[in-house]
Protein backbone atom coordinates (compact mmCIF):
# COMPACT_ATOMS: atom_id res chain seq x y z
CA UNK A 1 0.00 0.00 0.00
CA UNK A 2 1.40 3.20 -0.69
CA UNK A 3 2.60 5.37 2.37
CA UNK A 4 2.81 8.88 3.50
CA UNK A 5 6.15 9.80 4.70
CA UNK A 6 5.40 9.18 8.54
CA UNK A 7 4.19 5.76 7.66
CA UNK A 8 7.45 5.38 5.48
CA UNK A 9 9.96 6.23 8.42
CA UNK A 10 7.78 4.29 10.99
CA UNK A 11 7.18 1.35 9.18
CA UNK A 12 10.54 0.66 9.12
CA UNK A 13 11.34 1.69 12.51
CA UNK A 14 8.79 -0.47 13.67
CA UNK A 15 9.50 -3.62 11.55
CA UNK A 16 6.51 -3.56 10.05
CA UNK A 17 4.10 -2.30 7.30
CA UNK A 18 2.04 0.43 9.19
CA UNK A 19 -0.30 2.65 8.39
CA UNK A 20 -2.20 5.83 10.28
CA UNK A 21 -4.08 4.73 13.03
CA UNK A 22 -1.63 2.05 13.93
CA UNK A 23 -0.12 1.70 17.34
CA UNK A 24 3.76 1.49 17.01
CA UNK A 25 6.77 0.46 19.28
CA UNK A 26 9.64 2.21 16.69
CA UNK A 27 12.91 2.15 17.66
CA UNK A 28 14.55 5.84 18.65
CA UNK A 29 17.55 6.82 17.15
CA UNK A 30 18.24 10.10 18.57
CA UNK A 31 16.98 10.48 22.21
CA UNK A 32 17.69 14.72 24.11
CA UNK A 33 16.82 16.66 27.13
CA UNK A 34 17.47 20.04 27.51
CA UNK A 35 17.97 22.34 31.28
CA UNK A 36 14.44 22.63 31.95
CA UNK A 37 13.16 19.22 30.74
CA UNK A 38 16.27 17.23 31.64
CA UNK A 39 16.32 17.38 35.26
CA UNK A 40 13.00 15.48 35.58
CA UNK A 41 14.13 13.02 33.10
CA UNK A 42 17.09 12.51 35.39
CA UNK A 43 14.79 11.48 38.35
CA UNK A 44 12.35 9.55 36.27
CA UNK A 45 15.16 7.77 34.83
CA UNK A 46 16.66 6.73 38.19
CA UNK A 47 13.10 6.23 39.88
CA UNK A 48 12.78 3.38 37.00
CA UNK A 49 15.93 1.82 38.38
CA UNK A 50 17.95 2.35 34.80
CA UNK A 51 21.24 2.84 35.41
CA UNK A 52 22.62 3.00 31.92
CA UNK A 53 20.99 4.30 28.08
CA UNK A 54 20.28 2.28 25.79
CA UNK A 55 22.68 3.70 23.22
CA UNK A 56 24.79 6.45 24.81
CA UNK A 57 26.09 7.70 21.80
CA UNK A 58 22.47 8.81 20.70
CA UNK A 59 21.36 10.39 23.61
CA UNK A 60 22.55 14.26 24.42
CA UNK A 61 21.83 16.92 27.45
CA UNK A 62 21.46 19.77 26.01
CA UNK A 63 22.58 23.18 28.18
CA UNK A 64 21.02 25.90 26.10
CA UNK A 65 17.58 27.77 28.06
CA UNK A 66 19.73 29.47 30.72
CA UNK A 67 22.82 29.95 29.49
CA UNK A 68 24.93 31.23 31.02
CA UNK A 69 23.03 29.93 34.17
CA UNK A 70 21.28 33.14 35.45
CA UNK A 71 21.05 31.56 39.27
CA UNK A 72 22.03 29.19 41.53
CA UNK A 73 19.11 26.43 41.52
CA UNK A 74 19.93 26.46 38.21
CA UNK A 75 23.44 26.18 38.09
CA UNK A 76 22.77 23.06 40.24
CA UNK A 77 19.97 21.51 37.69
CA UNK A 78 22.95 21.76 35.00
CA UNK A 79 25.32 20.39 37.83
CA UNK A 80 22.90 17.33 38.00
CA UNK A 81 22.75 16.98 34.11
CA UNK A 82 26.28 16.66 33.88
CA UNK A 83 26.73 14.48 36.09
CA UNK A 84 24.17 11.80 35.14
CA UNK A 85 25.92 12.46 31.76
CA UNK A 86 29.22 11.23 33.34
CA UNK A 87 27.26 8.42 34.95
CA UNK A 88 24.81 6.85 32.64
CA UNK A 89 26.51 8.16 29.22
CA UNK A 90 24.97 10.36 26.70
CA UNK A 91 27.09 13.41 25.02
CA UNK A 92 26.52 17.06 27.08
CA UNK A 93 26.44 20.21 24.79
CA UNK A 94 27.58 22.78 26.98
CA UNK A 95 26.82 26.38 27.53
CA UNK A 96 27.85 28.62 24.10
CA UNK A 97 27.24 25.64 22.21
CA UNK A 98 23.66 26.87 20.99
CA UNK A 99 20.09 25.94 20.75
CA UNK A 100 19.24 22.32 20.90
CA UNK A 101 17.17 21.97 17.99
CA UNK A 102 19.38 23.80 15.52
CA UNK A 103 22.56 21.21 16.96
CA UNK A 104 20.23 18.37 16.26
CA UNK A 105 19.71 19.64 13.06
CA UNK A 106 23.37 20.80 12.40
CA UNK A 107 25.17 17.35 13.90
CA UNK A 108 22.75 14.79 14.61
CA UNK A 109 19.77 14.47 13.06
CA UNK A 110 19.49 12.34 9.83
CA UNK A 111 16.63 11.29 7.19
CA UNK A 112 14.45 8.79 8.13
CA UNK A 113 15.40 9.23 11.90
CA UNK A 114 13.21 8.78 14.86
CA UNK A 115 13.75 11.37 17.19
CA UNK A 116 12.09 12.36 20.73
CA UNK A 117 12.90 15.25 22.96
CA UNK A 118 12.15 16.91 26.07
CA UNK A 119 10.89 19.66 24.06
CA UNK A 120 8.02 20.86 22.01
CA UNK A 121 10.03 22.01 19.14
CA UNK A 122 11.79 18.78 18.57
CA UNK A 123 9.54 19.03 15.57
CA UNK A 124 12.55 21.27 13.70
CA UNK A 125 14.42 18.41 12.82
CA UNK A 126 11.18 17.24 10.12
CA UNK A 127 12.79 19.50 7.49
CA UNK A 128 15.36 17.01 7.44
CA UNK A 129 12.89 14.28 6.90
CA UNK A 130 13.19 12.71 10.53
CA UNK A 131 10.26 11.65 12.20
CA UNK A 132 11.29 14.25 15.43
CA UNK A 133 8.25 14.61 18.05
CA UNK A 134 8.27 16.24 21.48
CA UNK A 135 7.58 14.57 24.54
CA UNK A 136 7.50 14.82 28.14
CA UNK A 137 10.49 14.16 30.56
CA UNK A 138 9.23 10.62 31.73
CA UNK A 139 8.56 9.98 28.17
CA UNK A 140 12.08 10.29 26.94
CA UNK A 141 13.68 9.05 30.22
CA UNK A 142 12.05 5.77 28.69
CA UNK A 143 12.58 5.95 25.17
CA UNK A 144 16.82 6.66 26.59
CA UNK A 145 16.49 3.54 28.99
CA UNK A 146 15.07 1.29 26.10
CA UNK A 147 15.96 2.62 23.12
CA UNK A 148 12.18 2.93 21.84
CA UNK A 149 8.72 4.47 22.19
CA UNK A 150 5.65 4.41 21.91
CA UNK A 151 3.60 5.93 19.12
CA UNK A 152 0.20 6.27 17.54
CA UNK A 153 1.10 6.77 13.63
CA UNK A 154 -0.78 10.02 12.75
CA UNK A 155 -2.70 10.91 9.69
CA UNK A 156 -1.42 13.39 7.73
CA UNK A 157 -2.41 16.07 6.40
CA UNK A 158 -0.14 17.60 2.69
CA UNK A 159 0.52 21.16 2.21
CA UNK A 160 1.46 21.42 -0.85
CA UNK A 161 3.08 25.02 -1.47
CA UNK A 162 3.49 26.18 -5.33
CA UNK A 163 4.88 29.53 -6.68
CA UNK A 164 7.50 31.89 -5.91
CA UNK A 165 7.57 33.93 -2.46
CA UNK A 166 7.68 37.47 -3.20
CA UNK A 167 10.29 39.94 -2.22
CA UNK A 168 9.81 40.23 1.53
CA UNK A 169 8.19 37.37 2.39
CA UNK A 170 9.62 34.08 3.78
CA UNK A 171 9.01 30.47 4.40
CA UNK A 172 8.51 32.31 8.26
CA UNK A 173 5.61 34.35 6.54
CA UNK A 174 4.07 30.89 5.20
CA UNK A 175 4.20 28.90 8.17
CA UNK A 176 2.25 31.99 10.56
CA UNK A 177 -0.49 32.18 7.24
CA UNK A 178 -0.99 28.60 7.05
CA UNK A 179 -1.43 28.37 11.27
CA UNK A 180 -3.28 31.34 10.65
CA UNK A 181 -5.58 29.54 8.49
CA UNK A 182 -6.16 26.60 10.35
CA UNK A 183 -5.74 27.40 13.17
CA UNK A 184 -3.82 26.88 17.23
CA UNK A 185 -5.23 23.18 16.96
CA UNK A 186 -5.88 22.44 12.96
CA UNK A 187 -3.41 20.00 12.92
CA UNK A 188 -4.13 18.29 16.33
CA UNK A 189 -2.26 14.55 16.11
CA UNK A 190 -1.33 14.77 13.05
CA UNK A 191 1.51 14.94 10.78
CA UNK A 192 2.09 17.97 8.49
CA UNK A 193 3.58 17.42 5.45
CA UNK A 194 5.05 19.43 2.93
CA UNK A 195 5.33 19.36 -0.39
CA UNK A 196 5.17 21.12 -3.51
CA UNK A 197 7.63 23.22 -5.98
CA UNK A 198 8.21 26.14 -3.35
CA UNK A 199 9.24 23.42 -0.94
CA UNK A 200 11.60 21.74 -3.61
CA UNK A 201 13.73 25.14 -4.02
CA UNK A 202 13.20 25.98 -0.19
CA UNK A 203 16.90 26.30 1.63
CA UNK A 204 17.34 23.90 4.69
CA UNK A 205 17.24 26.99 6.93
CA UNK A 206 13.51 27.63 5.63
CA UNK A 207 12.66 23.92 6.42
CA UNK A 208 13.66 24.30 9.73
CA UNK A 209 11.44 26.93 10.47
CA UNK A 210 8.54 25.63 8.69
CA UNK A 211 8.87 22.33 10.68
CA UNK A 212 9.93 23.97 13.73
CA UNK A 213 6.24 25.91 14.08
CA UNK A 214 4.32 22.95 12.94
CA UNK A 215 3.37 21.83 16.65
CA UNK A 216 2.20 25.80 16.86
CA UNK A 217 -0.80 24.23 14.90
CA UNK A 218 -0.19 20.75 17.78
CA UNK A 219 0.82 19.04 15.18
CA UNK A 220 2.93 15.71 16.44
CA UNK A 221 5.38 16.14 13.58
CA UNK A 222 6.55 18.40 10.68
CA UNK A 223 7.80 16.55 7.39
CA UNK A 224 9.79 17.58 4.61
CA UNK A 225 11.13 14.77 1.74
CA UNK A 226 14.84 14.33 1.77
CA UNK A 227 16.10 15.51 -1.65
CA UNK A 228 19.44 17.42 -3.23
CA UNK A 229 18.97 20.43 -0.90
CA UNK A 230 19.20 18.15 2.12
CA UNK A 231 22.34 16.03 0.93
CA UNK A 232 23.78 19.40 0.52
CA UNK A 233 23.50 20.32 3.84
CA UNK A 234 24.72 17.24 5.44
CA UNK A 235 27.45 16.88 2.66
CA UNK A 236 28.91 20.68 3.84
CA UNK A 237 28.74 19.62 7.47
CA UNK A 238 30.34 16.30 6.47
CA UNK A 239 27.60 13.83 7.00
CA UNK A 240 26.56 12.67 3.53
CA UNK A 241 26.72 9.26 4.50
CA UNK A 242 24.01 10.33 6.80
CA UNK A 243 21.52 10.87 4.09
CA UNK A 244 18.89 8.87 2.19
CA UNK A 245 16.79 9.92 0.02
CA UNK A 246 13.46 9.91 1.14
CA UNK A 247 9.98 11.07 -0.77
CA UNK A 248 5.75 10.36 0.11
CA UNK A 249 4.33 7.75 -2.76
CA UNK A 250 2.61 9.61 -5.31
CA UNK A 251 -0.61 8.48 -4.59
CA UNK A 252 -0.26 8.31 -0.43
CA UNK A 253 -3.33 8.87 1.34
CA UNK A 254 -4.05 12.20 2.91
CA UNK A 255 -6.93 12.98 5.61
CA UNK A 256 -6.41 16.51 3.29
CA UNK A 257 -4.73 18.71 1.00
CA UNK A 258 -3.73 22.36 1.64
CA UNK A 259 -2.40 24.50 -1.07
CA UNK A 260 -1.22 27.47 -0.83
CA UNK A 261 0.00 29.74 -3.59
CA UNK A 262 3.49 31.55 -2.66
CA UNK A 263 3.27 34.15 -4.41
CA UNK A 264 -0.27 35.20 -2.67
CA UNK A 265 1.82 35.68 0.34
CA UNK A 266 2.36 38.69 2.43
CA UNK A 267 4.99 39.55 5.40
CA UNK A 268 2.71 38.36 7.96
CA UNK A 269 2.65 38.81 11.57
CA UNK A 270 0.95 36.83 14.87
CA UNK A 271 -0.68 38.92 17.78
CA UNK A 272 -0.70 38.47 21.24
CA UNK A 273 -1.45 35.81 22.64
CA UNK A 274 -1.68 33.10 20.30
CA UNK A 275 0.52 31.93 17.33
CA UNK A 276 -2.96 31.85 14.86
CA UNK A 277 -3.78 35.57 15.65
CA UNK A 278 -1.95 36.74 12.66
CA UNK A 279 -2.61 39.82 10.09
CA UNK A 280 -0.67 41.26 7.38
CA UNK A 281 2.30 43.30 8.81
CA UNK A 282 0.97 45.96 6.61
CA UNK A 283 -2.54 46.62 9.06
CA UNK A 284 -0.60 46.48 11.65
CA UNK A 285 1.63 49.52 11.03
CA UNK A 286 2.14 52.17 14.08
CA UNK A 287 1.96 49.48 16.44
CA UNK A 288 4.97 50.90 18.82
CA UNK A 289 7.42 48.19 20.23
CA UNK A 290 9.98 48.45 22.81
CA UNK A 291 12.07 44.88 22.07
CA UNK A 292 12.79 42.95 19.06
CA UNK A 293 14.36 40.10 18.89
CA UNK A 294 16.17 38.00 16.18
CA UNK A 295 16.95 34.79 17.01
CA UNK A 296 15.62 31.11 18.62
CA UNK A 297 15.51 27.37 16.86
CA UNK A 298 12.42 29.44 14.61
CA UNK A 299 14.85 31.84 12.95
CA UNK A 300 18.35 31.82 14.67
CA UNK A 301 20.51 30.59 11.83
CA UNK A 302 22.84 32.15 9.61
CA UNK A 303 20.52 33.58 6.25
CA UNK A 304 18.19 34.90 9.30
CA UNK A 305 21.34 36.84 10.29
CA UNK A 306 22.03 37.94 6.75
CA UNK A 307 18.77 39.15 5.93
CA UNK A 308 18.71 40.86 9.22
CA UNK A 309 22.25 42.57 8.70
CA UNK A 310 21.20 43.60 5.25
CA UNK A 311 18.26 45.58 6.52
CA UNK A 312 20.01 47.03 9.47
CA UNK A 313 23.62 47.66 7.50
CA UNK A 314 23.99 51.74 7.78
CA UNK A 315 20.77 52.21 9.88
CA UNK A 316 20.05 52.71 13.81
CA UNK A 317 17.71 51.03 15.64
CA UNK A 318 15.12 53.13 16.85
CA UNK A 319 16.06 54.75 19.97
CA UNK A 320 12.53 54.27 22.04
CA UNK A 321 13.82 50.52 21.03
CA UNK A 322 15.96 47.59 21.90
CA UNK A 323 17.04 45.22 19.12
CA UNK A 324 18.37 41.55 21.14
CA UNK A 325 20.21 39.20 18.36
CA UNK A 326 20.47 35.58 19.64
CA UNK A 327 22.17 33.26 16.83
CA UNK A 328 21.43 29.57 17.47
CA UNK A 329 24.38 28.08 17.82
CA UNK A 330 28.37 28.32 18.02
CA UNK A 331 28.27 27.75 14.26
CA UNK A 332 25.96 30.36 12.95
CA UNK A 333 27.64 33.19 15.23
CA UNK A 334 30.85 32.51 13.86
CA UNK A 335 29.80 32.23 10.39
CA UNK A 336 27.83 35.68 11.02
CA UNK A 337 30.88 36.97 12.47
CA UNK A 338 32.99 35.96 9.34
CA UNK A 339 30.68 37.46 7.39
CA UNK A 340 30.55 40.88 9.05
CA UNK A 341 26.77 40.63 10.00
CA UNK A 342 27.31 40.51 13.95
CA UNK A 343 29.57 43.73 13.42
CA UNK A 344 26.87 45.19 11.23
CA UNK A 345 23.71 44.56 13.73
CA UNK A 346 25.96 45.72 16.54
CA UNK A 347 26.97 49.01 14.97
CA UNK A 348 23.44 49.57 14.47
CA UNK A 349 22.17 49.32 18.12
CA UNK A 350 22.29 45.83 18.91
CA UNK A 351 22.69 43.73 21.91
CA UNK A 352 24.45 40.22 21.10
CA UNK A 353 23.60 37.16 23.02
CA UNK A 354 25.53 33.84 23.24
CA UNK A 355 24.35 31.01 21.43
CA UNK A 356 20.66 29.81 23.02
CA UNK A 357 17.30 30.59 23.72
CA UNK A 358 18.18 34.16 25.40
CA UNK A 359 14.64 35.65 26.08
CA UNK A 360 11.94 33.11 24.16
CA UNK A 361 11.40 31.68 27.13
CA UNK A 362 11.09 35.01 29.82
CA UNK A 363 13.67 33.25 31.86
CA UNK A 364 16.63 36.24 31.54
CA UNK A 365 18.04 38.36 28.91
CA UNK A 366 15.05 40.43 28.01
CA UNK A 367 12.34 39.72 30.19
CA UNK A 368 9.46 42.33 29.32
CA UNK A 369 8.00 44.75 31.48
CA UNK A 370 4.76 45.94 32.51
CA UNK A 371 2.90 47.18 29.05
CA UNK A 372 6.04 46.33 26.96
CA UNK A 373 5.32 44.98 23.83
CA UNK A 374 8.08 43.32 21.18
CA UNK A 375 8.56 41.70 17.71
CA UNK A 376 10.13 38.45 17.97
CA UNK A 377 11.33 36.16 15.27
CA UNK A 378 10.09 33.17 18.08
CA UNK A 379 7.79 30.59 17.26
CA UNK A 380 5.14 31.63 20.64
CA UNK A 381 3.66 34.56 21.81
CA UNK A 382 1.43 33.05 24.90
CA UNK A 383 0.19 35.17 27.94
CA UNK A 384 3.32 35.54 30.02
CA UNK A 385 5.87 33.60 27.46
CA UNK A 386 8.69 36.37 28.08
CA UNK A 387 8.14 36.77 31.26
CA UNK A 388 5.70 38.89 32.34
CA UNK A 389 1.64 38.23 31.79
CA UNK A 390 1.18 41.81 31.34
CA UNK A 391 3.58 42.28 28.22
CA UNK A 392 2.59 41.32 24.56
CA UNK A 393 4.65 39.34 21.88
CA UNK A 394 4.07 40.16 17.74
CA UNK A 395 5.84 37.12 15.98
CA UNK A 396 7.33 37.63 12.50
CA UNK A 397 10.04 36.87 10.23
CA UNK A 398 13.92 38.55 10.10
CA UNK A 399 13.03 41.14 7.34
CA UNK A 400 10.08 42.03 9.60
CA UNK A 401 11.99 42.09 12.89
CA UNK A 402 14.67 44.28 11.69
CA UNK A 403 12.71 47.12 9.65
CA UNK A 404 10.27 47.30 12.94
CA UNK A 405 13.32 47.48 15.55
CA UNK A 406 14.62 50.78 12.83
CA UNK A 407 11.28 52.43 12.98
CA UNK A 408 10.61 51.33 16.90
CA UNK A 409 6.78 50.44 15.51
CA UNK A 410 5.50 47.18 13.13
CA UNK A 411 6.82 47.48 9.37
CA UNK A 412 6.04 46.14 6.83
CA UNK A 413 9.59 44.81 5.16
CA UNK A 414 8.63 45.57 1.69
CA UNK A 415 8.12 49.27 2.27
CA UNK A 416 12.33 49.22 3.37
CA UNK A 417 13.52 46.24 0.45
CA UNK B 1 -15.88 7.35 42.05
CA UNK B 2 -13.95 10.49 42.24
CA UNK B 3 -16.39 13.43 43.45
CA UNK B 4 -15.20 17.14 43.70
CA UNK B 5 -15.86 21.14 42.65
CA UNK B 6 -15.26 22.60 39.25
CA UNK B 7 -12.71 25.36 37.98
CA UNK B 8 -14.07 26.22 35.19
CA UNK B 9 -11.19 27.67 32.58
CA UNK B 10 -11.42 29.15 29.31
CA UNK B 11 -10.15 27.97 25.47
CA UNK B 12 -6.30 27.92 24.81
CA UNK B 13 -5.06 27.24 28.54
CA UNK B 14 -1.20 27.42 27.11
CA UNK B 15 1.44 25.13 29.28
CA UNK B 16 2.87 29.10 29.90
CA UNK B 17 -0.65 30.00 31.65
CA UNK B 18 -0.44 26.49 33.75
CA UNK B 19 3.12 26.82 35.13
CA UNK B 20 4.96 29.81 33.13
CA UNK B 21 8.82 29.79 32.10
CA UNK B 22 9.61 32.25 34.43
CA UNK B 23 9.37 29.79 37.06
CA UNK B 24 11.57 27.14 35.43
CA UNK B 25 14.52 27.75 37.65
CA UNK B 26 11.94 26.03 40.35
CA UNK B 27 11.62 22.99 38.50
CA UNK B 28 13.79 20.81 40.81
CA UNK B 29 12.06 22.45 43.70
CA UNK B 30 8.22 21.07 42.82
CA UNK B 31 5.99 22.26 45.81
CA UNK B 32 7.42 25.68 45.53
CA UNK B 33 6.68 25.30 41.91
CA UNK B 34 3.18 24.21 42.60
CA UNK B 35 2.62 26.98 44.61
CA UNK B 36 2.59 29.39 40.73
CA UNK B 37 -0.04 26.50 39.55
CA UNK B 38 -2.60 28.44 36.59
CA UNK B 39 -1.18 31.78 38.48
CA UNK B 40 -1.31 33.73 34.93
CA UNK B 41 -5.05 32.21 33.93
CA UNK B 42 -6.43 32.54 37.55
CA UNK B 43 -4.14 33.88 40.54
CA UNK B 44 -6.75 32.59 43.15
CA UNK B 45 -7.03 28.96 41.96
CA UNK B 46 -3.66 27.27 43.76
CA UNK B 47 -5.44 29.05 46.95
CA UNK B 48 -8.89 27.69 46.18
CA UNK B 49 -8.55 24.21 45.13
CA UNK B 50 -8.78 21.61 47.49
CA UNK B 51 -7.90 17.63 46.68
CA UNK B 52 -9.80 15.70 44.79
CA UNK B 53 -11.48 18.48 42.58
CA UNK B 54 -11.57 19.12 38.92
CA UNK B 55 -10.40 21.40 35.79
CA UNK B 56 -12.81 21.99 33.52
CA UNK B 57 -11.92 24.11 30.15
CA UNK B 58 -12.82 24.31 26.45
CA UNK B 59 -10.75 23.42 23.67
CA UNK B 60 -6.60 22.54 23.01
CA UNK B 61 -6.11 22.49 26.61
CA UNK B 62 -2.52 22.74 27.88
CA UNK B 63 -1.06 23.45 23.88
CA UNK B 64 2.86 24.65 24.07
CA UNK B 65 5.49 23.51 25.43
CA UNK B 66 6.51 19.28 26.12
CA UNK B 67 7.01 20.49 29.92
CA UNK B 68 5.81 18.00 31.95
CA UNK B 69 5.74 19.97 35.34
CA UNK B 70 2.08 21.62 33.67
CA UNK B 71 0.70 18.21 34.40
CA UNK B 72 2.90 17.67 37.58
CA UNK B 73 1.74 20.86 39.94
CA UNK B 74 -2.28 19.96 38.18
CA UNK B 75 -1.33 16.77 40.20
CA UNK B 76 0.59 17.98 42.82
CA UNK B 77 -2.52 20.90 43.59
CA UNK B 78 -4.35 17.71 44.45
CA UNK B 79 -6.90 18.06 40.93
CA UNK B 80 -8.29 14.57 40.15
CA UNK B 81 -9.62 15.18 36.76
CA UNK B 82 -9.11 17.12 33.93
CA UNK B 83 -12.01 17.81 31.96
CA UNK B 84 -11.90 19.08 28.65
CA UNK B 85 -13.47 20.12 24.78
CA UNK B 86 -10.25 18.70 23.57
CA UNK B 87 -6.31 18.43 24.62
CA UNK B 88 -3.12 19.33 23.13
CA UNK B 89 -1.02 16.22 22.52
CA UNK B 90 2.06 16.60 24.42
CA UNK B 91 0.00 17.81 27.45
CA UNK B 92 -2.33 14.54 27.23
CA UNK B 93 0.44 12.20 26.92
CA UNK B 94 2.19 13.98 30.05
CA UNK B 95 -0.99 13.45 31.91
CA UNK B 96 -1.68 10.12 31.63
CA UNK B 97 2.35 9.31 32.01
CA UNK B 98 1.73 10.99 35.97
CA UNK B 99 -1.78 8.97 36.25
CA UNK B 100 -3.86 11.94 36.12
CA UNK B 101 -6.95 10.77 33.64
CA UNK B 102 -7.62 13.89 30.76
CA UNK B 103 -11.62 13.48 29.65
CA UNK B 104 -13.12 14.93 27.06
CA UNK B 105 -16.80 15.90 26.95
CA UNK B 106 -19.04 19.08 26.56
CA UNK B 107 -17.52 21.13 29.14
CA UNK B 108 -19.91 24.05 27.89
CA UNK B 109 -22.64 22.13 30.03
CA UNK B 110 -20.90 22.67 33.13
CA UNK B 111 -20.38 26.06 35.59
CA UNK B 112 -17.65 27.33 37.84
CA UNK B 113 -18.01 25.76 40.88
CA UNK B 114 -20.41 22.89 40.17
CA UNK B 115 -19.87 19.59 42.57
CA UNK B 116 -19.36 16.54 40.06
CA UNK B 117 -18.92 12.74 39.94
CA UNK B 118 -16.91 11.39 37.34
CA UNK B 119 -16.45 7.79 36.75
CA UNK B 120 -13.54 6.91 34.98
CA UNK B 121 -14.52 2.95 33.98
CA UNK B 122 -18.01 4.33 32.34
CA UNK B 123 -16.34 8.30 31.62
CA UNK B 124 -19.93 9.04 32.77
CA UNK B 125 -19.52 13.39 34.57
CA UNK B 126 -22.74 13.40 36.55
CA UNK B 127 -22.88 17.46 37.78
CA UNK B 128 -24.87 17.31 40.61
CA UNK B 129 -25.24 21.10 40.97
CA UNK B 130 -27.48 21.17 37.42
CA UNK B 131 -28.66 17.70 37.54
CA UNK B 132 -27.07 16.98 33.99
CA UNK B 133 -25.42 13.97 32.67
CA UNK B 134 -22.61 13.78 30.73
CA UNK B 135 -20.89 11.23 28.52
CA UNK B 136 -16.67 11.50 27.77
CA UNK B 137 -15.15 10.52 25.26
CA UNK B 138 -13.19 6.87 25.72
CA UNK B 139 -9.25 7.47 26.43
CA UNK B 140 -6.92 5.76 23.82
CA UNK B 141 -6.70 1.69 25.06
CA UNK B 142 -2.77 1.78 24.77
CA UNK B 143 -2.87 5.02 27.27
CA UNK B 144 -5.87 3.26 29.70
CA UNK B 145 -3.39 0.92 30.52
CA UNK B 146 -0.47 3.21 31.42
CA UNK B 147 -3.30 5.16 33.37
CA UNK B 148 -4.42 2.07 35.16
CA UNK B 149 -1.15 1.30 36.19
CA UNK B 150 -0.86 4.75 37.79
CA UNK B 151 1.87 6.58 34.99
CA UNK B 152 4.34 5.70 32.74
CA UNK B 153 6.77 4.62 35.26
CA UNK B 154 5.05 2.18 37.22
CA UNK B 155 3.82 0.73 34.00
CA UNK B 156 7.47 0.10 32.92
CA UNK B 157 8.38 -1.08 36.63
CA UNK B 158 5.78 -3.43 36.24
CA UNK B 159 6.03 -4.30 32.56
CA UNK B 160 9.68 -3.89 31.84
CA UNK B 161 8.78 -2.82 28.38
CA UNK B 162 6.07 -1.25 26.46
CA UNK B 163 3.02 -4.68 26.01
CA UNK B 164 0.37 -1.72 24.71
Amino acid sequence: MSQTLAEKILSVKSGGEAHAGDIVIAQVDLSFVQDTTGPLTVRQFQASGFKQLADPKRAVLFIDHAVPSPNSNLSEDHALLREFAGQAGGTISDVGSGVCHQIVAEAWARPGDVIVGADSHTVTAGGLGAFATGMGSSDVAIAMALGKTWLRLPETVRVEVSGELPRGVYAKDLILHLIGLIGADGATYKSLEFGGDTVASMSMSGRFTVANMAVEAGAKVGLFPADAVTRDYLMVRGRGGDYQPLSPDADASYEKTIRISAGGLEPTVSRPHTVDNTAPARELTGTKVQQVVIGTCTNGRLEDMEVAAGILKGKKVHPGTRLIVAPASRGVLLEAIAAGYIQTMIESGAVVLPPGCGPCLGLHQGVLGKGESCLSTANRNFKGRMGNPEAFIYLGSPATAAVTAIAGEITDPREEL
Amino acid sequence: MLKGKAFKFGEGISTDHIIPGRYAHLRSNLPELARHVLEDADPTFASRVNRGDFIVAGGNFGLGSSREHAPLVIKMAGVSAILVKSVARIFFRNAINLGLPVLICDTDKIDDGDELEVDLVTGTVRDITSGSQLTSGRIPEAMLRILEEGGLIPYIQKHGDFKL
